[in-house]
């Protein structure tokens, strides 16, 4: 029988069904961070169990790592807790930690595929939501809560419930100056923060059979920002293309083989899904959000909604998010003022999001008053972006070149906004108190529509403002 | 040891007004730089009941009227966001066993299921009744019936809805999969064993 490739994935790694229906699923790969994991460590320890199969798991440290201070103890010192009892679990327990002196850490989700530990057909999973990342590749990969990360620590296996699939297909061809972060953007504004409950998002068509695997990596990446648990995109060349010759990738020897496998696990052309929706990549502008969630997004061009203009259901929501967002009803979004600018996170801080910026801001400057900081998504980004000598561009720009970590995306770290300073990010949550400030405000747009942020000081169409 | 099994839980409720409540909101990101969960119940909704002063806003989780909560009834995709297990675990650090919603976000509706805490859906009209209910009577204690799946407060008796899988391991004392997981240690080397990769 023709399946999706998400059936193909979960019945390959299906162990039972338990005694209430769910499913026994084996997790081939889990990685784990600083946040999420101390406690689940600690209840091993409690019970007296081992890792059951510790070359399964991978740490990094991310989301308390200061971008501007490298060397330890940390000053703020629950930071230095955190990453000294990481690193405790990881030598007593047996995984591998890829800590900061190892040159290969950063943001969890730009470190397993930059080492090839993604890899299609495999079941993925991390204490963090925005693991959907890695079905980038064609991979299954779950946002978990602690307790699930005990589970999968003592066992490689968690009980979940089977998903629905919804196929997401774009076709046709993007506007210039629109990017994956604006495709999701997109899927999110029209089927909403809660259409995707209970569903794994497969995203299909024309756009994405072009699209690079960061760029993939970009929409994957924001597919729980839609309530979808899981999303992913068939493999194809450039999936392997992309996983070959990295630390974790098959060997030679065994490469021919991997690929053999790796297309089988391809959604049949004749599968069934759930549902199917389909969109025209004409119809995509360069999105912005505006409200206190990834849906509360418009076209740069637009104007800010008003009560009066959305439905009865959304009017309560409408109206929290403009009183909270300090903006007028009606009025442009084109034009308001912005405080900071940040370029970075899971969603858009790896080396092509630098360089497609890079590329634009030459012989441009931040606005007098705007704080505009890069802070790339793993040491081995930063590495390569410097080699090209993408450091000096944005600072020779006005920004600020940090180190790798999560940053001001969700700032458990010092990188955050002060009082109600509104920031044009890069990153993939716009909730109240995001980013560290609880009247701070956040703008969620392409890095180039942050850029065109940083240098008009407002929101910009960056189409008009890097003409060059 | 034994998990407790869940039929229903009976204790005071509190309305928390919203749809799409995330969980920064109800447990903001700093308050998880901590290698332990405990404390955290102190921190629940933090934001929106604190000013950054440190004194309390308007919020019903600052009404005492309804202080001593163990019932919280929100509205919908409440849990969305961030993975973080930290959310329902300050949930029942200050007191909640139950949480009555439109619908819940996927990973914190597991994350919750999995410490004991049924949550369940209730339609937008029922949750209107029940919220005015609250209001009216606000020393009065409301059952989450687990097993009927119906929220019976005073003569009202309005339906919810639970995902089967999820009642069942409420209903059976089996809501932390842990040791049915453990139990099947050479199904999953079969498994391990089968898989192309390491």
């Amino acid at each position: 029988m023709a399946k999706n490739l998400f059936q193909k994935v979960w019945d390959t790694h299906t162990v039972k069904v338990l005694s209430n229906g769910q499913t026994q699923l084996f997790v081939g790969r889990h990685l784990i961070h600083e946040v999420t994991s101390p406690q689940a460590f600690g209840m091993l320890r409690e019970k007296g169990l081992p890792v059951r199969y510790p070359e399964r798991t991978f740490a990094t440290v991310d989301h308390i790592v200061p971008t501007n201070e490298s060397s330890e103890p940390y000053s703020d010192p629950l930071a230095d807790a955190m990453i000294k009892e990481l690193r405790k679990n990881c030598e007593e327990f047996g995984v591998t930690f890829f800590d900061v002196s190892t040159g290969k850490q950063g943001i969890v989700h730009v470190v397993g595929p930059e080492q090839g530990l993604t890899q299609p057909g495999m079941t993925i999973a991390c204490g963090d939501s925005h693991t959907s990342t890695h079905g980038a590749f064609g991979a299954i990969a779950f946002g978990i809560g602690t307790s699930q990360v005990r589970d999968l620590l003592a066992t490689q296996t968690m009980a979940l419930g089977k998903l629905k699939v919804r196929r997401i297909e774009v076709n046709g061809k993007l506007a210039p100056g629109v990017y994956a972060k604006d495709v999701i953007l997109h899927i999110i504004r029209k089927l909403g923060v809660n259409g995707g409950t209970g569903y794994a998002y497969e995203y299909a068509g024309d756009v994405f059979d072009r699209f690079t695997m960061e760029e993939r990596m970009t929409v994957c990446n924001m597919s729980i920002e839609g309530g979808a648990r899981v999303g992913y995109v068939n493999p194809d060349d450039t999936t392997f293309n992309y996983i070959k010759g990295r630390p974790y990738a098959p060997k030679e020897d065994d490469w021919e083989q991997a690929i053999q496998t790796w297309r089988s696990f391809a959604s049949d052309p004749d599968c069934d899904y759930d549902d199917v929706v389909k969109i025209d990549a004409e119809d995509i502008p360069p999105t912005v959000t505006w409200g206190i969630n990834p849906g509360q997004a418009i076209g740069v061009d637009e104007s800010i909604p008003s009560v009066d203009t959305v439905s009865s259901d959304d009017r309560a929501g409408t109206e929290e998010a403009l009183d909270y967002m300090k903006l007028t009803p009606g009025s442009p979004l084109e034009g308001t003022p912005i405080d900071v600018a940040f370029i970075g996170s899971c969603t858009n801080g790896r080396i092509s999001d630098l360089e497609e910026v890079a590329k634009l801001i030459e012989g441009h400057k931040v606005m007098d008053g705007v704080q505009a900081i890069v802070v790339p998504g793993s040491q081995i980004v930063s590495h390569m972006a410097m080699e090209k000598g993408l450091d000096k561009i944005f600072q020779d720009a006005g920004f600020e070149w940090r180190g790798a970590g999560c940053s001001m995306c969700l700032a458990m770290n010092p990188d955050k906004l002060i009082g109600d300073q509104l920031c044009a990010s890069s990153s993939n949550r716009n909730f109240k108190g995001r980013q560290g400030s609880p009247t701070g405000r956040t703008m969620l747009m392409s890095p180039v529509m942050v850029a065109a942020a940083a240098v008009t000081g407002k929101v910009s169409d960056a189409r008009k403002v890097f003409t060059n | 040891m034994a998990l407790a099994k869940i039929n229903q839980i009976t204790g005071k409720a509190v309305y928390v007004p919203g749809d799409d409540i995330d969980t920064d909101r109800i447990i903001p990101a700093r308050f998880m730089k901590c290698v332990t969960f405990d404390g955290l119940g102190e921190y629940l909704f933090h934001d929106v009941r604190f000013d950054e002063e440190g004194n309390k806003k308007n919020h019903s989780l600052n009404d005492e009227r309804f202080s001593g909560s163990s019932i919280m009834l929100s509205g919908k995709n409440f849990g969305c966001g961030s993975s973080r297990e930290h959310a329902p675990q300050s949930l029942y650090r200050a007191g909640f066993r139950a949480v009555i919603a439109g619908n819940f976000a996927e990973i914190f509706f597991g994350n919750s299921i999995n410490l004991g805490i049924p949550c369940v859906s209730m339609d937008s009209e029922n949750r209107e009744i029940l919220a005015q209910w609250i209001e009216s009577n606000p020393t009065h204690e409301v059952t989450v019936d687990v097993d009927s799946l119906k929220v019976i407060a005073g003569e009202l008796s309005l339906s919810c809805e639970m995902r089967p899988g999820a009642r069942e391991s409420l209903l059976n004392g089996a809501w932390d999969p842990l040791d049915e997981l453990l139990s099947a240690s050479s199904e999953v080397d079969q498994v391990a064993g089968r898989l192309a990769y390491i």
